[in-house]
């Protein structure tokens, strides 16, 4: 069987959620193929023909892919479909736009956020916050994947010299304009990929206190910042930064959570992480039951110590 | 203009989960449950904009057991005209619940689709999606804003990176993000209002959409659990066990 990969990458580069898609889809065993669309990837797809086991890239170009509307993003893999028995997407919020659409098309049960291949039909998907995970098999002939990058180590296998195709994009009549993009820059590493994170709550308590409290911590360990939901809805920080259920899904080696209670819906988003840190001036607060390490301060002395103690 | 909110009964997300020893699911019984609080964003959405008068009509919508009435009484309080409920004692798929779905808003030709981006028990995030597909009509996922602009919706919408604004052609479909508002406390007047309001039970076969599973449960366990780690008193003391840890 035949399994197509979706890549997600920047524009230049794959992101790393492409390199665990890629593993994932290792499971289901046959050949695979990725689709690389956008706008100007041809710098991308030869690093998607690099890797070990990739059959053949294919790229597809257009300003609506590079605005990635889901209409147009599904109709072009659609119109790929019928080459393949699996379709498996980074369940980014960009995946999770698109892909419940081919599902719908093909008229089978989309298997979202899969954490683990038991074998060609048969998922492990977290529900309830993670809090459950339930182990299904599907009777669809073809699947729809989306799936978790933290669950999955990324390939890092190369060498192989996989051909690089062209499609054309199908026509589709929008009913949907792109009219802006309010992208956050940043030189940081992005959450997704960081190995280290630190990340603020409620207790930063404005904008100006989140970014000059977190970011010269973040800058001597080279982290990423993530936010609580309450740090979001506050303004604190951008929706981007968002850990958890309904956020981001991260698992770096260190995360640091900086004034954050740790409610199941913000565990659900970074309890996976290899090693967690509290600092919390609360000493009952939920976050200390999953940190390794906790430190019961006062994050207004806490975090100057801790910059002073990393020298 | 009409707007259709469909609203899903769930494990209130206070509730701490327990998985069933016969890892047959999650134990539902006496537990609280509550409207999805993703659905409550878009009662509160559609209520919103009924108030500033773009909307005439607000139509909820839930598929699911009978006691599924409470939480279509929630959103009647909070400011919906009708309700519907599709009883059935089934779970449906995320397919099968767009597929009726896709029958009720053929029926109230709605010229607004607003609902959660995704249920805090199935944690899908796919039935707006798929639902925009059946219907074809455009979707516009994971909004924090939404304002109507002639024919047009232009929403922004919280997407990786950032956010991004589109202008998608009415009849759409919208799937609320968190962010979108911040949903009202339904008052007691309005509570007592709502038990007055038209609420028509239907049964799935009134449909005749195809609903059968596609996927079967294997199992459902427990994720491994994560245990309490050690308490430093200082940031040098943390600093030294991360060295240990090898984290830094
Ligand atoms: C449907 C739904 C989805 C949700 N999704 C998410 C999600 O994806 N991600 C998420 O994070 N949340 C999510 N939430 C919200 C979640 O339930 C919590 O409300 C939120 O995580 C709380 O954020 P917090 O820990 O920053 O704030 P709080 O709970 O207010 O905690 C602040 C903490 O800071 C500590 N503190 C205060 N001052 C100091 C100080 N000076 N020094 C040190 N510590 C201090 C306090 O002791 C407290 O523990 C969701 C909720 C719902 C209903
Ligand atoms: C194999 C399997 C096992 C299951 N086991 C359980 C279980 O143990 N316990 C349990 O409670 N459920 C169970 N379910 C049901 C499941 O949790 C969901 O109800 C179903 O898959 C829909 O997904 P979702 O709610 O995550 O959809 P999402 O796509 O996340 O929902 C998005 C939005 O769709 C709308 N919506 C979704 N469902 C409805 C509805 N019924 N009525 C009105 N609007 C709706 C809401 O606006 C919601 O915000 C099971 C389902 C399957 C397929």
């Amino acid at each position: 069987m035949a399994v197509l990969v979706i890549a997600d990458h920047d524009g230049a580069h794959l992101r790393d959620t492409t390199l665990k898609t890629l593993s994932a889809a290792q499971g289901l065993s046959g050949d695979i193929d990725v689709l690389v669309y956008g706008e100007g990837v041809s710098a991308v797809a030869p690093q998607a023909a690099s890797f070990a086991g990739v059959r053949k890239v294919l790229t597809a170009e257009s300003p609506e892919l590079k605005a990635d509307i889901a209409e147009a993003v599904s109709a072009l893999i659609l119109s790929l479909a019928d080459n393949y028995e699996a379709i498996a997407i980074p369940a980014t919020a960009s995946g999770k736009n698109f892909a419940p659409r081919i599902a719908a098309k093909l008229d089978v049960s989309l298997i979202s956020d899969v954490i683990d291949v038991v074998s060609a039909d048969t998922f492990t998907r977290p529900i309830y916050a993670g809090n459950a995970l339930e182990t299904i098999k599907t009777s669809d002939a073809k699947k729809v994947l989306t799936v978790r990058p933290t669950a999955f180590k990324a390939v890092t296998a190369t060498g192989g010299s996989a051909s690089v195709e062209a499609v054309s994009a199908p026509a589709v009549a929008l009913k949907t304009r792109f009219v802006s993009d309010e992208k956050v820059t940043s030189d940081r590493p992005e959450l997704g990929a960081a190995k280290v994170i630190v990340s603020g709550g409620r207790a930063l308590g404005s904008a100006e206190e989140f970014t000059s409290v977190l970011e010269p911590l973040a800058d001597k360990l080279g982290a990423a910042i993530g936010a609580s939901r309450a740090a979001v809805d506050a303004g604190y920080a951008p929706n981007d930064y968002q850990v958890g259920q309904t956020g981001k899904v991260v698992a770096p080696d260190l995360y640091i959570a900086v004034g954050i209670s740790g409610a199941i819906q913000h565990l659900a988003g970074m309890k996976d992480s290899k090693v967690i840190v509290a600092i919390n001036k609360d000493p009952e607060a939920p976050i200390f039951q999953v940190a390794d390490f906790g430190l019961v301060a006062d994050y207004k002395t806490a975090l100057p110590d801790l910059l002073k103690a990393l020298g | 203009m009409k707007i259709l909110v469909p609203v899903k009964r769930v494990l209130d997300y206070n509730v701490k989960v327990r998985v069933k020893s016969d890892q047959s699911g999650v134990d539902l019984a006496n537990v609280k449950m509550a409207m999805n609080p993703f659905d409550e964003i878009a009662v509160e959405e559609a209520v919103r904009l009924k108030e500033k008068g773009t909307v005439t009509e607000i139509v909820a919508v839930s598929i699911g057991v009978a006691q599924a009435e409470a939480v279509l009484r929630t959103a009647l309080a909070m400011g919906a005209d009708r309700a519907l409920l599709i009883q059935t004692d089934e779970d449906l798929e995320p397919l099968a619940v767009a597929k009726l779905l896709k029958a009720v808003a053929e029926e109230e030709k709605p010229d607004l689709i607003i609902m959660g981006k995704q249920a805090i028990d199935g944690d899908n995030n796919a039935t707006g999606q798929i639902l925009s597909t059946l219907l074809d009509w455009p979707q516009a996922t994971f909004a924090s804003k939404v304002e109507v602009s002639g024919s047009e919706l232009l929403v922004t919408r919280e997407v990786d990176g950032g956010l991004q604004t589109l202008g998608v052609a009415l009849p759409a479909v919208v799937t609320t993000d968190l962010r979108l508002n911040e949903p009202r406390y339904a008052s007691l007047p309005n509570i007592m209002k709502a038990k007055k309001k038209p609420l028509d039970t239907k049964a799935v076969a009134d449909y005749g959409v195809d609903i059968a599973p596609r996927l079967s449960v294997l199992k459902v366990t427990e994720p491994a659990k994560r245990s309490a780690g050690i308490k430093v008193d200082s940031a040098e003391a943390l600093v030294a066990n991360l060295k240990t840890a090898g984290v830094l």
